[in-house]
């Protein structure tokens, strides 16, 4: 590769991923492929002109001012600021988002991993993220990324073509926008879907949710499947541990129902922060009323990590006990994450009770779905099931 | 009381009971003289010396002292700044501060040789509302005289820098220009209350003293920026810190350690006071004051700043900050009894306006 050169043909990556350990042109196999770490095979140099675009949701105030209609945030944002999330910024009354193209970290993941039960079980999502987050959550596992600015991590120019060449190369289905937050680079989100879908691959949105309803409905257009973190179910909880809300998060689900776009929900346990039975009550009521039992429900065990590190790890019976009330409340596919080789990990039928996917971390064994019907009874299960 | 007295003077703990001792047996209770005071600090000066300190004199002991120096010609008959005047105005200010008859002895309080003598600026908004560049000069100027050799012009970006018209690869002498985005930044967090934070290597590994050279400006969502917030600039993520008005973030930040302990002093560059508009440069309502706040206390000098700035509203006709739901509420967390950065009783804060 020529020294100078700022962007990387598909020929030149594929040689130079091959020289890694990987599973490069291999077929997926059920028993499971090895997270491979695309490298940063240049830095972005100091012309970073190429990931600066005119951003989309914005509205232009007086005096060079903007409001961002992207989060409910609608940061006001006055020349050479950059709005909350750090990703976007004023230039002279112009609003840019400076991640288009701008890959902080890409890896092949197990779908499980996302995670996702109902969508392609047992296929690989190439997965990448930006820097930037709309939100601060104290015990953010990639904050390392998500809480920077974009010029302070080592990025790769990724343009949406090339992002979807290299994912049909490697074999995967679907590419997977996740790890920080998707929303804060909307636009890259937005072409590259348009890029996958012209080569047949699909795309999941890994977000918190925390987005403005018009942009929310043109992703529901576009993406697959869209999984929610819930963080908790209080705005407390989003005000002091999160710097969000809930309410616009609730209504962000119940927009992705509406919109036919299959969803599921992540609820990060953490002890004595919203752990309580009567908050996962009350969400567990919620998503019934609200989106409908047979919306999947993770339950996932916190490690302390970045601004919580003074709680311990979600103890298993603690996410036992979240999945037999949120059962309990009707709800139809309950799941225990984070505890490799949990029977809670398995999708079981709610009509007959028995293993439809089994699963061990993010390992699919045995399948017993045909043409989105249980073997043994015949159930419906809901789910995007096949390629 | 003693220990009331060595927060104040910021002095490290030999230092602390060495005046401890000596106000017991010697001063009473009416406080030191001028004599006595320096009396004090020859007695303990090696215990003094020993940490990275800078004394305040206050003719009021308990006091924060804020010097309002101007000069009506600081532009001379045209627009811009006279650098000659420039540094008159900063030797009135620093000499008045300290208390003392030459503008190099003031310096010589506050650095000692072979220390690495950082100035934070604020160059966010460009030309127009920046720190400007003669008064760096004029600064870089009295430290070298002071024995200082290695400065350390530094902030967010090297873009920032220039365009606040510093020019990255000047060739003067013992003077560096140093972006973040070049020095980089500490690979673990610093935590305190609502913040943590990777603080800038330039702060943390490459300084030895740091002299805060804020801009005083509103600021559109903060309510205004000086020299509290000028260290925003001293860390990876301050656009997280914009929420509430800024409340408690500006406080907290300066409650980071690296911050806290290598300050010695906040020449305030009020040459062009932004009173509406801020952060940016709005022409239309750029304030030629024409002057410098000095201080140690950074929660007095915001105090000030502040006053200064409704002052200029008020007269223009314009709606106050708290009218507009942006006071800078984090002024009076900096001094709360959680933080004790300063003082924000205008009781307590001695004007000296020369």
């Amino acid at each position: 590769m020529n020294s100078d050169q700022k962007t990387l043909d598909r020929r030149a990556f594929l040689k130079a991923a091959a020289s890694l350990p990987c599973l490069a042109g291999c077929a997926w196999a059920p028993a499971g492929v090895l997270p491979l770490r695309v490298p940063a095979l240049f830095i972005a140099g100091e012309d970073d002109s190429r990931f600066i675009i005119e951003a989309k949701y914005y509205e232009k105030l007086g005096h060079r001012k903007i409001k961002c209609k992207l989060c409910p945030r609608e940061c006001v944002i006055d020349d050479r600021e950059r709005g909350y999330c750090g990703a976007r910024e004023n230039r002279g009354g112009i609003y840019y988002t400076l991640v288009h193209s701008r890959v902080a970290t890409a890896h092949i993941d197990p779908i499980e991993k996302k995670p996702l039960f109902h969508f392609l079980p047992g296929t690989a999502a190439f997965s990448i993220a930006t820097a930037g987050c709309n939100v601060n959550c104290k015990f953010c596992q990639n904050w390392e990324i998500s809480q920077v600015r974009p010029e302070q991590v080592r990025s790769t120019y990724l343009p949406p073509q090339e992002l979807a060449a290299i994912a049909k190369q490697y074999q995967c289905p679907t590419i997977a926008y996740t790890y920080s937050e998707p929303v804060i680079f909307y636009e890259y989100v937005a072409d590259a879907m348009d890029a996958g879908h012209s080569q047949r691959i699909r795309s999941v949105i890994i977000s918190g949710g925390y987005i403005q309803q018009e942009p929310l409905k043109k992703w529901c257009h576009e993406a697959d499947a869209i999984k929610v973190d819930v963080k908790a179910f209080s705005e407390k909880f989003y005000k002091e541990v999160v710097n969000g809300e809930l309410k616009p998060v609730l209504e962000t689900l119940v927009t992705i129902r509406k919109q036919g776009t299959w969803t599921e929900i992540v609820y990060l346990v953490i002890p004595t922060l919203n752990d309580s039975d009567a908050e996962i009550r009350a969400l567990a009521q919620w998503v019934k009323s609200d989106l409908g039992p047979d919306v999947p429900v993770h339950f996932t065990r916190f490690h302390p990590e970045y601004l919580l590190t003074n709680l311990p790890d979600t103890p298993v019976e603690t996410l036992e006990r979240a999945k037999a009330i949120a059962g309990a409340e009707g709800l139809h596919y309950v799941y225990v994450g984070n505890v490799p080789g949990h029977p809670g990990e398995n999708t079981y039928c709610p009509k007959c009770g028995r293993i439809v996917i089994e699963r061990q971390g993010y390992t699919v064994g045995q399948v017993c779905l045909k043409k989105g019907k249980c073997t043994h009874c015949g159930q419906s299960i809901p789910g995007i099931w096949s390629v | 009381m003693g220990g009331f007295v060595a927060w104040r003077l910021r002095l490290t703990p030999p230092a602390c009971i060495a005046v401890m001792v000596v106000r017991k047996g010697k001063f009473g209770t009416a406080g030191p003289t001028r004599r006595e005071f320096l009396w004090t600090c020859a007695a303990g000066a090696a215990a003094v010396r020993v940490g990275a300190l800078a004394l305040e004199p206050s003719a009021s002991p308990g006091r924060s002292r804020v010097v309002i120096a101007r000069d009506a010609m600081l532009r001379g008959s045209g627009s811009s700044l006279d650098s000659d005047r420039v540094l008159k105005l900063l030797d009135r200010a620093l000499q008045s501060f300290y208390d003392c008859d030459s503008p190099l002895e003031a310096w010589k309080r506050m650095v000692r040789p072979g220390e690495c003598v950082g100035l934070k600026v604020n160059c966010l908004a460009g030309r127009g509302a920046s720190t400007t560049v003669k008064l760096v000069e004029a600064i870089t100027e009295r430290l070298q005289q002071a024995g200082i050799t290695d400065i350390v012009v530094w902030d967010r970006l090297n873009s920032d820098l220039e365009s606040g018209g510093f020019r990255l690869n000047s060739k003067l002498a013992g003077v560096r220009f140093i972006g973040n985005d070049s020095a980089g930044y500490e690979d673990e967090l610093s935590i305190h209350g609502s913040v943590g934070s990777l603080l800038s290597r330039t702060l943390t590994r490459t300084c030895d003293a740091v002299i805060s050279l804020p801009v005083l400006k509103d600021h559109g969502i903060a309510g205004m920026t000086f020299a509290l917030k000028n260290f925003f600039g001293a860390i990876h993520n301050p656009n997280k810190y914009h929420l509430t008005v800024g409340d408690p973030y500006v406080a907290d930040v300066n409650m980071l350690a690296a911050i806290r302990q290598k300050i010695r002093l906040h020449i305030g560059d009020a040459t062009a006071v932004q009173y509406e508009g801020g952060p940016s440069y709005m022409p239309q309502w750029s304030w030629r004051f024409n002057g410098l706040l000095v201080g140690r206390d950074p929660v007095a000098l915001d105090y000030v700043g502040w006053q200064l700035i409704e002052q200029k509203r008020a007269a223009e006709g314009m709606k106050s900050l708290a009218a507009l739901s942006r006071a800078p509420k984090y002024i009076a967390t900096a001094a709360d009894a959680e933080h004790r950065l300063g003082t924000d009783d205008p009781r307590q804060i001695e004007r000296v306006e020369i």
